[in-house]
């Protein structure tokens, strides 16, 4: 402190520039702050004495009290990639049919404790979704399939092969069917490994299968474009994006490759100075939705209304009409002029199951030109690449009384079928029936054998989400449990030995290799391939012909359906999806991003409709005679609606699935074999009873505070800091008792994107991974007592109908003037010279002033003890749920407060490996748990104090502000103003001047 | 000097020394009353419904209680701080009204001491207990130690707290003990068995009853009360700077420290006010505890409740007057409005509008209305307590963060088991410790006497 005094005053005297020198050294200094004191302590005598004197101590009091003995035993022979203490990543792909990530794994002492995205990802480009994060925790879920198993009963794979065979062989020659039921199959060597299995038996009918599919998009594009995929979806080149229900930010076919492309033209940080305008027309409220500029509540089977009205209307425009085309139920001119003003540049999507539909919006795309330009058919996906007509064909073959045989493989009809009843009936009379499954789900119990399949973080595997775009799986720990790959089930069961490893190197030899322009050899070239995680060929282009046929075809059967009866409508949440990973508790505790109900679907209906029928929140209706659920109050629902998230109700899916919310799945309907997303409501009852819901946020208005400020596009133009006016006037007004804060070398900092936060939760279960974050379960989550470290606040503008919605994610804002830190008695929470505010759990006694004194409210108390703890059965009560937990943080004891530490185990790290490279520590190379998470790269975390840092740079944005600036806590954390492309003026201030 | 002709006699019915002796130890000698076994049962029902409860929020967390991770304090600090106000009026009472030489406490304060020693015991309980990990609570002491310079927060709020009540603690209980002296040594002169005798004996401290003596324990007892004088307004004060110095809208007010010393004083003399009313009417010592005592804490009552009112109005005024959004919430949408409307007005009414009865002389020398009033004084300041603790929190600056509060039934055991805690000594007091101090009583004895030649 002292030099530092002289040094400031010798400049002043002397006029003297800074040394720069002397300044980097000074740098460095706070890079190397970890003192090498106590390493070079001189072996005195005293010294001696005072380490025996502890030592002994320490051990005495070791030995008085008992406590269990755990035994940890050093390697005899260490394996060579395996440092103590230090973590190796890995790259890998997340694949589960219906979503696909590219991903690092983070492998510490032998066991995958964390996943975060791939950057060399042309795909996903980094990002992750909370399913991906949360997966590495299904590993160790106790409800895994562990043994192969026969009616119940646990044998021997070798008993399982001989039996199987047996039988497989004895159908195919009876002329009977083998039914081979999955998920999409996307992966080359699968698929290899699966026409190896059709050699060897001729009969395989190969089914795939998703419980929420596309195949209303395939199949009309088979009809209008003759190609049975989905093309791949230019978000980035669209001006004008429509959605009509396809929530693409969040679940619709491939949310992780749309969401990136999408806010690639929604940012304003890179200079750019336009943005893509949104129109969606939705059900209910999605993100996609609260991010739309324009949305307009419609009733899901009115889409094919206002595709119809919407396409009439702009073929009229064209000049080619288009008669006998009912009106639409909402208004869609200012669509019609908005698509008509950019062909070329505009996208328009649906996510609905019903051909009229999807033909429409072809039919539109092509009008317009987009087919080409914003859909391009050349690089289609192959993930949920699947026809339902296909599973219903299947049934009718299981019907056809001829042997059948049946292998399941991760999929699991008799839950998320419609009409399980009827595939449960059929499989019965199967004359085999084998399932591979990597976890316990409810068709188990109808099968006769079990096969065990690795989990993906086991596996060997190789990946084809789009075309040319290939990635590889590999293993980043042994088998936990008696399991086996899959493809190696069938590999064996055609009398091939070959492990799958050495199956997908030959077919990467002779199908890949060859396809890429690499010029290394093929070892050089599959080491770099399993390094990277992902290799992209060159993609040849398709020419496709549009057929209008078909669109004329169906639009004399577009007729309005009855207006009388209440819509059932489903969707897929955010957290469960489509319910396959319903057992983890990390995402049964991840809050809905828009109604923040967590552990339980709802039925969501509008505040009108609420009102009419007298429901309140958490009032339980009865619907269809068939299932009871709380009502959730939406705004934005559609007013004649009641959504209802799929996923859910599981009865055999292990201690956490089980007997959370209910299962829709069986209200929905088949038309045409296929799945439709909406149902008529054939009768609905209140039970009277009311429910209390747990709820992360209860309150859903700002209350006219500027806690999250916006701005139209074209005001922004105008004055770039016309969201965030008060930031200059408080920076001015206010004045400090204490000396402002200094810092040398390292402030770090975060900005966070409004326009870029879809409020997805990835970063809730990044966190929640990284940091070893409790799960509570559902009465503690209704008590408010949700433990996690950042969470998204989601406000709604004043219109409850269909109200503007606001996203925040909020965590610990690293107050250089933090409340919290002074009122601590016991001094457990203090600031580091590098900006952060700590806890230092051995110290915190539990006053929890620092919580009440927390104005961001973003500190988490441990009322229970929440590991080892009965009470709380979730993964951190067993010892193989606990394997997940990160070593580099310390698990929270009961009583002590804990919060947001700006991932300061991951900047250690860094600033370590920076030491031993001796060079100074760029923010490039570091990341906080939710910022590698991240989609769509919203946050962003840095050195405030280095002058080139994306941070520095965004403070200086005159879209940042912090939030609450006026109580002059120095937050580190900024945020960039949310700034919309409407097209009229109609934005009614929220959280407007609060001096007004 | 006090005049008997314009004051009225402080003791009633002609006593001399030993009449004043044999009434105020009479409940100490010979066999307890009957209801004086029931009271002293219930009290230690209630006593133990409060160690279970104690027991549940060690041994399993404070998870057990209704708080959550935005109304971090609830019915803890509630009480603590009620304990603590109510802990107020005895030291208030005998101090002040030593230095203003106010002849008419002599009857009183005894009692009110040691209600203010229970109380602050029952007041301790809670913030030891809140913490979540009690057993590391000497953490809060500032004591060398061998983890570097690992010092405690001296700018935290709590902890002033600890060493303002630690020190108000202590300086009462000398301060009652010491004043108990004379009369142990009463007992002990009167005593007829040889263990009564050595166990006041030793409590008495060797009193002779000596001129020195007197004169050593007149000077002491105003240099305590000098001490406790400057602490009585001091704990309390530092009390509410666990609300001021923190953000929170509605607790970040400078008005905090006198509106919560006259708030404690306010629920300490109507506490006071209660239990003299019990005490007179059971021991019957009415003529020590004369209605004339009771009217002159009326009187008091009536003029802080006017404080009250003014502190509450000028709260609501500067939260208007500042502009402040926040500011403005808490007051109306949460308190005189809102959700937490109830609350406000109930202590509004008691506290502030209630008191205002006691103008009339009819209401103010009837013993059932001011038994009535003083115990809506107290319902009244324990809603104040929940106003400021409760409602600045459930709705501070993130509407996202907004929520509610209920207590549940361990927090309300522990509140029970200190009303049973605080209700054992003061019965315990009554029987082992005389009441009323007779010593200074006899000191007045003589301005009963008309003054003659004038």
């Amino acid at each position: 402190m002292e030099t530092k005094y002289w040094r400031s005053i010798n400049e002043l005297q002397n006029g003297k520039p800074i040394d720069h020198e002397k300044e980097e050294s000074q740098h460095k200094k706070a890079v190397f702050s970890l003192s090498n004191k106590e390493l070079n302590t001189p072996s005195s005598r005293r010294n001696f004495l005072k380490f025996m004197g502890f030592s002994i101590s320490a051990a005495s009091l070791a030995a008085a009290c008992e406590r269990p003995v755990q035994k940890a035993i050093p390697f005899l022979i260490k394996p060579e990639e395996i440092i103590p203490g230090k973590s190796s990543f890995y790259a890998s792909t997340y694949m589960d049919g219906s979503d696909y990530c590219s991903i690092l794994v983070k492998v510490r002492d032998g066991r995958p404790i964390k996943i975060e995205g791939n950057e060399l990802s042309p795909i996903t480009k980094g990002g992750t979704s909370a399913r991906v994060q949360a997966s590495v925790l299904s590993l160790y879920d106790s409800a895994r399939m562990q043994e192969p198993m026969k009616e119940g009963k646990q044998i021997t794979w070798e008993q399982l092969d001989k039996e199987v065979v047996a039988k497989l062989q004895e159908i195919d020659k009876a002329g009977g069917t083998i039914n081979l039921v999955t998920k999409t199959v996307y992966s080359p060597s699968t698929q290899a490994a699966i026409d190896q299995f059709k050699r060897t038996y001729p009969s395989l009918n190969h089914v795939t299968y998703e419980p929420i599919s596309a195949s209303a998009v395939i199949e009309a594009n088979g009809r209008s474009f003759g190609s049975l995929t989905v093309p791949d979806y230019k978000f980035e080149e669209a001006d004008l994006v429509v959605g009509f229900n396809a929530d693409f930010l969040g679940t619709w076919i491939f949310p992780l490759n749309y969401a990136p492309r999408y806010i690639q033209r929604r940012k304003l940080t890179e200079g750019q100075k336009s943005m893509s305008h949104h129109i969606q027309f939705e059900t209910t409220l999605t993100i996609t939705g609260s991010k739309a500029d324009k949305r307009v509540p419609i009733r899901a089977a009115d889409e094919k209304l206002v595709l119809a009205a919407t396409y009439a209307k702009l073929a009229a425009k064209f000049g080619s009409s288009v008669s006998n085309v009912p009106a639409s139920p909402v208004e869609v001119d200012f669509l019609v002029e908005e698509l008509y003003n950019n062909q070329k540049k505009s996208i328009v999507v649906s996510g609905s199951n019903e051909l009229e539909c999807q033909l429409l919006v072809n039919a539109i795309n092509q009008l317009l030109g987009n087919v080409g330009t914003t859909i391009d058919f050349s690089a289609p996906l192959h993930i949920r690449k699947n026809k339902d007509s296909d599973f219903a064909a299947f049934l009718d073959v299981l019907n056809s009384g001829k042997p059948q045989a049946v292998i399941l493989y991760q999929v699991n009809p008799v839950y998320d079928y419609p009409d399980s009843n009827r595939f449960v009936e059929l499989l019965k009379k199967a004359n085999l029936s084998v399932g591979i499954f990597d976890h316990d789900n409810e068709t188990v119990t109808s099968l006769q054998y079990i096969a065990p399949a690795h989990h993906f973080l086991e596996s060997w595997n190789d990946a084809e989400p789009r075309t040319g775009s290939l990635s590889i799986a590999q293993p980043v720990i042994q088998n936990i449990f008696n399991t086996r790959h899959f493809q190696e089930n069938l590999l064996k069961w055609s009398g091939n030995n070959q492990t799958y490893y050495d199956f997908i190197k030959a077919t990467w030899l002779t199908g890949i290799y060859p396809k890429s322009d690499s010029l290394a050899s093929f070892e050089t070239f599959w080491t770099k391939a399993v390094q990277d995680g992902v290799v992209q060929l060159k993609a040849s282009p398709v020419s496709i012909s549009y057929d209008s046929g078909a669109v004329t075809e169906i639009l004399p059967a577009i007729k309005p359906a009855s207006k009388e009866m209440l819509e059932l409508h489903f969707y897929e949440s955010i957290s469960i999806g489509n319910g396959a990973q319903a057992n983890n508790p990390w995402l049964q505790e991840l809050p809905d991003p828009i109604s923040k109900v967590t552990w339980e679907n709802y039925a969501a209906v509008s505040p009108k409709l609420a009102q009419e029928k007298g429901w309140k929140e958490g009032s339980v209706i009865t619907i269809n005679k068939k299932i009871n659920l709380p009502v959730v109050i939406q705004p934005g629902q559609n007013y004649d609606t009641i959504s209802i998230a799929l996923g859910y109700g599981h009865t055999s899916m292990g201690k956490v699935a089980n007997g959370t919310g209910v299962n829709a799945y069986q209200l929905q309907k088949l038309a045409n074999s296929r799945v439709m997303y909406f149902a008529p409501v054939e009768s609905y009852t209140a039970t009277g009873e009311v429910v209390k819901l747990a709820q992360t946020q209860e309150h859903d208005y700002m209350e006219g505070r500027p806690i999250v400020r916006e701005t139209t596009l074209k005001n922004y133009l105008k004055d770039p800091a016309s969201g965030s006016k008060h930031q200059h006037e408080f920076d001015k007004q206010y004045r400090s008792l204490y000396d402002e804060p200094k810092y040398d070398g390292y402030h770090w900092g975060m900005s966070i994107d409004l326009n870029s936060c879809i409020g997805c939760g990835a970063c809730i279960i990044g966190c929640q991974s990284e940091n070893n974050i409790p799960v509570v379960g559902k009465k503690q989550v209704a008590l408010r007592r949700v433990m996690h470290w950042i969470r998204i606040d989601r406000y709604y503008s004043e219109n409850p109908e269909n109200p503007r919605v606001f996203f925040q994610p909020m965590t610990c804002q690293h107050c250089d003037h933090a409340p919290c830190e002074n009122v601590c008695p016991v001094s457990a929470t203090n600031h580091s010279n590098e900006g952060l505010s700590q806890m230092a759990y051995n110290r915190c006694v539990g006053t929890k002033y620092c919580i009440n004194n927390c104005p961001y409210k973003v500190r988490k108390f441990n009322w229970y003890r929440y590991t080892t703890n009965k009470a709380f059965d979730f993964n951190m009560n067993e010892d193989l749920g606990r394997l997940v937990l990160n070593p580099d943080v310390t698990v929270r004891e009961r009583g002590v407060v804990e919060k947001c530490t700006f991932c300061v185990q991951r900047i250690q790290e860094k600033k370590l490996n920076a030491k031993l490279e001796n060079k100074p520590l760029k923010d490039i190379d570091l990341l906080t748990a939710c910022a590698q998470a991240c989609p769509t790269r919203a946050i962003k975390f840095g050195n405030t104090l280095d002058k080139e840092s994306i941070v520095s740079r965004l403070e200086k944005d005159p879209r940042n502000y912090h939030v609450l600036e006026e109580l002059h806590t120095l937050p580190s954390i900024g945020y960039l103003t949310l700034v919309r492309n409407m097209k009229d003026d109609e934005m009614a201030p929220v959280g407007g001047d609060h001096h007004s | 000097m006090y005049k008997t002709e314009v004051r009225g006699t402080l003791i009633h019915g002609d006593k001399d020394y030993k009449q004043i002796s044999t009434d105020i130890i009479q409940p100490m000698e010979g066999k307890p009353p009957l209801w004086w076994f029931i009271a002293l049962a219930i009290a230690l029902i209630a006593a133990s419904v409060g160690v279970w409860a104690i027991f549940v929020t060690v041994s399993i967390g404070i998870g057990t209680w209704g708080l959550n991770n935005s109304v971090a304090w609830g019915w803890e600090i509630i009480n603590f701080v009620w304990w603590i106000g109510i802990g107020h009026a005895g030291t208030a009472f005998s101090i002040f009204l030593l230095i203003l030489r106010q002849k008419w406490r002599t009857s009183i304060n005894r009692a009110a001491e040691a209600m203010t020693v229970f109380a602050v015991i029952c007041a301790a309980i809670f913030p030891a207990l809140h913490m979540g990990r009690v057993w590391l609570a000497f953490y809060i002491i500032p004591y060398p130690n061998t983890r570097g310079p690992l010092w405690v927060n001296y700018n935290s709020p709590l902890f002033w707290d600890f060493a303002a009540i630690s020190s108000y603690l202590l300086i009462s209980a000398s301060f009652w003990y010491l004043g108990m002296l004379p009369d142990f040594a009463t007992i002990r002169d009167r005593a007829t068995n040889k263990l009564k005798k050595a166990v006041y004996g030793f409590l008495a401290m060797g009193w002779t009853g000596s001129t020195h003596n007197w004169l050593r324990y007149e000077s002491l007892a105003f240099v305590l009360g000098g001490i406790a004088a400057v602490l009585v307004v001091s704990v309390h004060s530092i009390v509410s700077t666990d609300f001021a110095v923190s953000v929170e809208p509605g607790w970040h007010a400078t008005i905090f420290p006198p509106y919560f010393v006259v708030g404690a004083i306010f629920s300490g003399f109507a506490m006071v006010m209660t239990l003299m009313i019990i005490i007179r009417k059971l021991y019957k010592l009415a003529d020590y505890i004369t209605d004339s005592h009771l009217i002159a804490v009326a009187k008091i009552l009536t003029f802080i409740s006017l404080i009250m009112g003014t502190a509450y109005l000028t709260e609501v005024f500067i939260a208007w007057y500042s502009g402040s959004n926040y500011e403005l919430h808490t007051f109306f949408k949460a308190r005189i409005f809102g959700t937490y409307a109830f609350e406000f007005w109930a202590m509004f009414i008691c506290n502030a509008i209630i008191p205002q009865l006691f103008w009339f002389k009819k209401i103010r020398s009837n013993i059932w209305w001011m038994f009535a009033i003083s115990l809506f004084i107290n319902l009244g300041m324990w809603y104040e307590r929940f106003n400021i603790v409760v409602t600045s929190l459930a709705q501070d600056y993130l509407p996202s963060s907004w929520t509610t509060y209920d207590p549940t039934i361990v927090e309300i055991g522990i509140y029970v088991g200190t009303i049973g805690i605080f209700s054992v000594g003061v019965l315990l007091f009554f029987r082992y410790v005389p009441m009323i101090a007779i010593s200074e009583v006899k000191s007045v004895l003589k301005l009963n006497k008309k003054s003659k030649g004038h």
